[in-house]
């Protein structure tokens, strides 16, 4: 009951964090390209109640900053002019999920430009460009799961059901893959593929490098789990019965690989999230203007971004719930498959 | 012996493959280093071509292979055309820097995983316990790029330690005890990104293989024998829980490979990362297979060193390699 319950809270949280970035037009108040070149470098807004005076105010307001005089990059708040927190402000216009056509807001401010995290060297807002950054990390991060795990269903349960030859060829394969520090695997496949891409092909380009690269663990747990599975009784009863090969594969032993599955989505996932932040990063994932958790940083490997804007950095501790989130679940799922062993029942015991 | 050898030709047959697979990868490459060239109009195509001839480009890829074998046997491993050499000597002196980095990693978080997990298995579930499994979840969660982007921020907001580069300027100038000085200063960031990074997995497993051991009824009698707490835990207990945790050391090594190599780029660490991602945006694929190539040799000679451990340790394997 109690894992039981845990794996739900897990879920729960995943859930809504991930609704919150897949309706990111929505709680985003401005488009994540839209510049605003009058300031740039803008520090976070604070969000105040109480304004100079000491007067109390039921409705959040911010205050809108102007240059200091004789500086290019200070600012200072005009304490004269209070700009209320508005609520479902009609602004940018946005696709929510997709696909609705919207320009209904979360939250904007009155007369003036309300920026949460601060802005970039562009005057971008970065609270906008981190949920909408959001979206092309963790889809990317969920594609490249869905296809590792595709690859490694394929390539384990061939191995593993039809054995002899494939299997050795097959495993020596996926040690090769297992050998290499995954990262300069992923370099090196990068490194051969176009430099000079469209936003999309580079997003898609990344996936398909990052999903092809981790294929050999999940391969070789299935693999584990078909051979304990194509060796049950009811498995060779049906064998006996005359059932195709794919019947079998697809009526009987994939289904018990499932947690296997489950289990591995939950770690790859993340990691590979991260992966994708690297790549764009370092420049050699989805490139600017759109934004992506990677690319968000980006601006941090320069000495002078460190040195006087530490707010650049604070999308980096926003991403923070969303690992907390799989590594949580991650946990409860294994637990839950050691749970299952004890009652002697094993999935994957033969890796 | 025979186990040791068995995994010496795992280990080459390793080491020829990734050069293969690399090489596959070259001929699914659109346009290498001469097709900028090819776009501007004051070289004659000509020129190209030769150039191509020259490096062997426009033979087939078998016969690069050939050649490129030949060229590892003298000691060259290919040709750079961005900086006009022999991969080798450039991979070497960026090589030593990253083993420099990796290998202080290792030994470090090893240094810091195996007493803190031992300790915390010891007290399993109690609140020491606690405070470290929650301490590991808070640094396994965290972004390796953000881990070391944050300490950057903090060097820079404090100015205790410089924030890039492997020496100061004036590095050459230095008396010895200063060169070591500077050198460990610029060290301490990287090394410190890498270990908290490889920390929490490995004080986890080390808390599990212990604890798992801990129940044994060898050690119960040998509790009962009045052997003390600490001689227990460290004599008894650590090395039959030694198994998996060798086999974690092999892979440790690749992990902090990986790491090591955006915490270079992300810290300025004149390692075998800059060189690589900067032989990327060029196309220069001799040192990117190059590269490649170095870091699984690491990686295999750090595998082949837990196996050989694991040998020394563990009668099971020495007995069943000599019996067959």
């Amino acid at each position: 009951m109690n894992r039981r319950s845990s794996l739900a809270k897990w879920l729960v949280v995943l859930g809504v964090l991930h609704g919150v970035v897949a309706c990111a037009g929505f709680f985003a108040p401005y488009d994540p390209t839209a510049q605003d070149r009058k300031s740039p470098y803008l520090p976070p807004m604070r969000v105040h109640l109480v304004d100079t005076q000491g007067h109390f105010h039921m409705r959040p307001f911010v205050y809108s900053p102007r240059l200091r005089e004789g500086t290019f990059d200070q600012y200072e708040d005009d304490s004269m002019e209070p700009h209320p927190v508005t609520f479902f402000p009609s602004g940018a216009s946005y696709r929510l999920l997709g696909f609705l056509p919207c320009r209904r807001h979360f939250f904007g401010a009155d007369n003036a430009r309300i920026y949460l995290l601060g802005t970039d060297a562009y005057g971008r807002d970065q609270f906008s460009r981190f949920l909408l950054g959001g979206q092309v990390s963790l889809l990317a991060g969920l594609l490249g799961a869905g296809l590792t795990l595709l690859i490694g269903l394929g390539i384990g349960a061939a191995a593993g059901y039809y054995g002899g030859w494939r299997d050795s060829l097959l495993m020596r394969l996926a040690e090769l893959f297992l050998a290499l520090p995954w990262l300069y695997l992923l370099f090196a496949l990068r490194a051969f593929l176009p430099l000079a891409v469209s936003p999309l092909q580079a997003f898609f380009l990344v996936i398909a490098v990052i999903g092809i690269v981790g294929w050999a663990r999940p391969a070789r747990l299935v693999r584990g789990v078909v051979l304990s599975a194509k060796e049950r009784d009811y498995v060779r009863a049906a064998r006996g019965f005359g059932a195709s090969p794919g019947y079998l594969l697809r009526h009987h032993i994939l289904p018990e690989t499932y947690s296997v599955l489950l289990t591995q989505a939950a770690i790859l996932i993340p990691q590979y999230v991260l992966a994708e932040m690297t790549l764009s990063f370092l420049g050699l994932g989805v490139p600017e203007p759109v934004p992506t958790w990677g690319n968000l940083l980006a601006s941090l490997q320069h000495y002078s971004v460190l040195v006087s804007y530490w707010w650049m950095y604070l999308p980096a501790l926003l991403m923070v719930p969303f690992f907390l989130g799989y590594l949580g679940l991650a946990s409860s799922l294994q637990a839950r498959e050691e749970a299952y062993k004890i009652e002697g029942w094993s999935p994957g015991s033969l890796t | 012996m025979r186990y040791l050898l068995r995994r010496l030709g795992h280990a080459i047959f390793l080491l020829i493959g990734v050069s293969i697979l690399a090489f596959l990868f070259t001929t699914l490459a659109p346009g290498n280093y001469f097709d900028e060239m090819r776009l501007n109009p004051r070289i004659a195509p000509e020129t190209v071509a030769a150039l191509r001839a020259q490096y062997q480009l426009d033979r087939p890829l078998p016969l690069r292979y050939a050649s490129w074998v030949n060229s590892v046997l003298h000691g060259e491993m290919g040709f750079s055309f961005a900086y006009n050499s022999p991969v080798a000597p450039l991979l070497l002196s960026r090589a030593r820097n990253t083993l420099l980095l990796t290998v202080t990693a290792t030994l470090l978080a090893w240094g810091i995983a195996l007493p803190l997990g031992v300790w915390s298995a010891d007290r399993l579930g109690r609140l020491p316990d606690a405070i470290l499994s929650w301490g590991t979840a808070v640094l396994l969660v965290i972004p390796d790029l953000a881990l070391a982007l944050g300490l950057l921020v903090l060097a820079v907001r404090t100015g205790w330690f410089p924030t890039g580069g492997m020496t100061s300027v004036d590095f050459e100038t230095l008396s010895p005890v200063n060169k070591f000085r500077d050198l460990a200063l610029h060290m301490t960031l990287p090394v410190a990104a890498l270990v908290l990074s490889a920390l929490p997995l490995l004080i986890r497993h080390v808390r599990a293989a212990v604890a798992d051991v801990l129940d044994a009824p060898f050690l119960l009698a040998a509790q009962g024998h009045g052997i003390p707490k600490h001689r227990l835990l460290y004599r008894y207990a650590l090395p039959a829980a030694a198994n998996p945790l060798i086999s974690l050391f092999g892979f440790s090594i690749g992990a902090l490979l990986s790491g090591s190599l955006l915490i270079e780029v992300v810290m300025s660490w004149p390692g075998i990362g800059p060189l690589l991602l900067e032989a990327i945006l060029a196309r220069d694929f001799y040192v990117v297979i190059g590269g490649v190539v170095f870091s699984t040799l690491f990686l295999v000679s750090g595998n082949f060193l837990a196996d050989k451990l694991l040998y020394w340790t563990d009668p099971l394997i020495r007995t069943e390699s000599s019996g067959g």
